[in-house]
């Protein structure tokens, strides 16, 4: 079977196999063990996690019942820029509930979906932990603060430009 | 001349506001030279002044705010080399400031604040724990292990009167006597209950709105580590983990990095300063961004590896925690008061407070205030003088509306209750609560009603399902809400809202369904008003409810230059140049970017003066 596994992603295997001797023998690993397949593969793969369940001998349903129980991890490749919009309190009330709208229509998506150029996957997150400068959005490592609509999809268009 | 050091802020909030060029600025222009260090810094909590830069000579400290790459040149100019204050960018002076001509704008905010958690934030480098031990760092532990029973460790922290700051407010030095008491296995001589229990700092940090522990794991982390290591000893832990969500990377690896610190200098590891039974070691776990795996069992579900899902207590954590040992999960502010205690003594930090709340508390203050940051008050501090003093009061001089205390747990606090003085009973009162320390301030241009909906929808999305009240009863409540701020509410609605809070309050399993009607109960009970424009005028008088606010032109004012149709969305406004132009209401999706855009402010924002759909042309 597992020949049939690699087919789809690219050396899975050899990916996976490292991972895999990582968590050999240990308990509780579910959450860092999904991490680090999100980390290698870019998403929460079928096969992916089939194959490692089956090394380490978890099944594969309980590792999917951890996965989507966690907002981490994610099903769907992934753009290049992961969009992490802060949906928290603090950002709700300076208005990033605008920003989202203005995000959505701009980019043609809706939270956790992924443009179809792979350049952006849009997610709403629940704090960032910026409150004081918000409302905020993380574009892959950077923190944009106190956003507007328009503020928002620049910083994205510049992206884009810049490619 | 004496050796200057000068610090940059680097935690979230000051790279957030563009700290990185600046501190590399700052190291090109300072390379190579003797008599000045550099020193990378956490938070002061003075977020709203990001980036922060601090200038020390002689025991005087100086701090310059929102610092650009030009301003850090005239600072490196004029005051590290020229010894010449730049007046206009300080903002804090510390020290002998308070006597000196040239104080910082801000001192005040800092003058009215205690400063026990936060008593090494925005001073010191974190990844440095020569830093730490310099002030006084680790002598707390040193103190328990070497001077104090274990007993006594816990009648320190009982007599304190700290109590758990992440959000029930338990009694921290009972908790650990729980702890204490169960019983594991591998006793010793001087710990005959066993040491195979578990020391869990809960760092998940659920609460939209806050941040105090992101600052103080970012910029201190050996206070928490200390603190942890202190409650290890009491208890007789043996392992010891910092959950941790993986939301913070800046602290988690600072986390990582001082612990490998503290192994190093035998604050961890086997036989901690020179106690032979006295085995301790830390490791953390990254969460994986559910609101609901900050709840205890939850949580220690989610470090076993499983989904975070509750389950029914008893047996309580204490006795059955982690991989069913004797557990004790503290939160990170509630560590890092403790070496201070331990060092300082209970009384002198039961000197602070009112009433049965001791010490002080960390606010992070955020929404519509003028300065959104970190500020740690002593418990008591009437909610105004913070609001005011600290927070600077509301942005825009708009009035103050309400200011939202404890998250999704919590409730809105009106103007008229301003005068509350901040301890966990006072707060309680309100009907909101302290939890875990998140100030959103909210001012006359946000619907509460919104706000409340807004809970609704975090609360239903982040429960676990285990519970139908809980699941099925918080869709309910949002549905209702969904339709009150849509202006298809009816009077009844009010009734079946709170009938519906009573049925999942009751029904619940967790805190997180126990308090999740808080939010509109809070609202309903000082707001009921604003519910009532929306049922029965159809009117949101914020003017925030999308279905229920219309944009408008005035023609009378409009000049024709079109900008506002260029910026519209989805085309919605029409006109020839030159001549008054017209928004079309039913293809608005009420972004309000034409009336930011207008030159001539023409464009009108109202609700329920006239019936939206009625008056489309
Ligand atoms: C749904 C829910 C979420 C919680 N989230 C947190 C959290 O993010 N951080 C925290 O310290 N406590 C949180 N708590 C409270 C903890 O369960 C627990 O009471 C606390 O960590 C105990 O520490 P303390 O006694 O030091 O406050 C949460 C509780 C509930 C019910
Ligand atoms: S109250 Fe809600 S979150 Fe808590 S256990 Fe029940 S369903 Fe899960
Ligand atoms: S609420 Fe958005 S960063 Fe905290």
């Amino acid at each position: 079977m597992t020949a049939a596994i690699a087919g789809t992603i690219s050396n899975l295997e050899t990916r996976l196999t490292p991972i895999i001797e990582r968590y050999r023998g240990k308990v509780g690993v579910a959450i860092p063990l999904l991490a680090d397949v999100q980390k290698e593969i870019g998403y929460v793969a079928e096969e992916a996690v089939e194959y490692v369940g089956t090394e380490l001998g978890i099944s594969a349903a309980e590792l999917f019942g951890v996965a989507t129980f966690y907002a981490m991890f994610r099903f769907q490749p992934q753009g290049k820029y992961v969009v992490r919009l802060c949906r928290g309190t603090a950002c709700h009330v300076q208005g990033s509930g605008r920003v989202a709208e203005q995000l959505e229509r701009s980019l043609g998506i809706h939270d956790g979906e992924t443009t179809e150029d792979l350049m952006f996957t849009l997610q709403y997150v629940a704090c960032l932990g910026c409150c004081s400068l918000a409302p905020v959005m993380l574009v892959g490592n950077d923190v944009h603060g106190r956003l507007t609509p328009e503020k928002a999809v620049a910083v994205l268009e510049d992206l884009r430009k810049a490619q | 001349m004496s050796k200057t050091t000068v610090t940059i802020g680097l935690a979230s909030c000051g790279v957030a506001s563009g700290a990185l060029p600046v501190a590399e600025e700052l190291e090109r222009l300072l390379a190579g030279r003797e008599d000045v260090e550099i020193k990378k810094v956490g938070c002061i909590g003075y977020c709203y002044m990001e980036p922060l830069v601090g200038v020390e000579r002689d025991g005087k400290n100086y701090t310059y705010g929102k610092v650009n790459v030009e301003i850090l040149r005239r600072i490196v100019d004029e005051h590290v080399n020229g010894n010449k204050i730049v007046k206009e960018h300080l903002i804090l002076t510390d020290g002998t400031g308070k006597q000196d001509s040239d104080s910082g704008s801000e001192n005040s905010r800092m003058e009215k604040q205690v400063r026990i958690v936060l008593r090494n934030s925005g001073l010191i480098d974190p990844k440095n724990v020569d830093e730490y031990i310099a002030r006084e760092g680790y002598q707390g532990l040193a103190k328990a292990v070497q001077k104090m029973s274990r007993d006594e460790v816990i009648k320190e922290v009982l007599n304190s009167g700290l109590r758990g700051r992440g959000g029930a407010g338990f009694p921290t030095g009972m908790k650990w006597r729980f702890a204490r008491d169960a019983k594991g296995t591998q006793a010793n001589a001087s710990n005959p209950n066993g040491t195979d229990k578990y020391m869990v700092c809960n760092a998940d940090e659920g609460d939209p709105g806050a941040f105090m522990d992101r600052s103080v794991l970012e910029s201190d982390p050996h206070s928490v580590i200390e603190g942890m290591t202190i409650g290890a000893y009491a208890v007789g832990a043996s392992h010891g983990v910092i959950y941790c969500r993986a939301e913070y990377p800046m602290a988690i690896q600072h986390l990582d990095i001082a612990l490998g610190q503290a192994r190093e200098w035998g604050f961890l590891g086997k036989g901690i300063l020179g106690d032979p039974d006295f085995d301790f070691d830390i490791y953390v776990k990254e969460g994986a961004g559910a609101f609901v795996c900050g709840e205890e069992t939850a949580l220690i579900a989610s470090i076993e590896g499983q989904r975070g899902m509750p389950r029914p207590r008893p047996p309580f954590p204490a006795n059955s925690g982690v991989w069913k040992k004797p557990t004790n999960i503290n939160n990170v502010e509630t560590y890092a008061n403790v070496p201070w205690i331990l060092l300082h003594g209970a009384e002198a930090f039961n000197r602070y407070g009112h009433g049965r709340s001791k010490g002080t508390k960390v606010f992070a203050l955020a929404g519509k205030i003028k300065k959104g940051g970190l500020a740690e008050v002593p418990m008591g501090m009437p909610l105004r003088e913070v609001i005011y003093d600290i927070a600077g009061g509301i942005e825009n001089d708009r009035k103050f509306k309400a200011v939202q205390l404890g998250g999704p747990s919590g409730g809105c606090v009106p103007e008229h209750l301003l005068d509350t003085p901040v301890d966990y009973e006072s707060i309680n009162a309100t009907g909101a609560i302290m939890g875990s320390g998140g100030m959103v301030v909210m001012d006359e241009d946000t619907c509460v009603v919104d706000v409340a909906r807004f809970f609704l929808a975090f609360v239903q999305k982040e429960s676990c399902g285990k519970c139908p009240f809980c699941r099925v009863g918080t869709k309910r409540m949002l549905e209702i809400l969904e339709r009150i701020t849509r202006g298809e509410g009816v009077l009844e609605d009010i009734d079946k809202l709170l009938s519906l809070a009573e049925q999942i309050k009751d029904g619940s399993l967790c805190g997180l369904g126990q308090t999740a009607p808080n939010p509109v109960q809070t609202t309903l009970k000082y707001f009921r008003d604003e519910y009532i424009a929306h049922i029965v005028e159809k009117k949101c008088p914020a003017k925030v409810c999308a279905a229920l606010i219309r944009y408008s032109i005035d023609p009378s004012r409009c000049i024709g230059c079109a900008r506002c149709s260029k910026v519209c969305p989805v085309k919605a406004i029409s006109g020839e140049v030159k001549n008054p132009h017209h928004i079309d209401e039913e293809v608005c999706v009420r972004c309000g970017l034409c009336k930011k855009t207008c030159p001539v402010s023409c464009i009108e924002l109202s609700s329920g003066d006239t019936d939206p759909k009625a008056s489309v042309a």
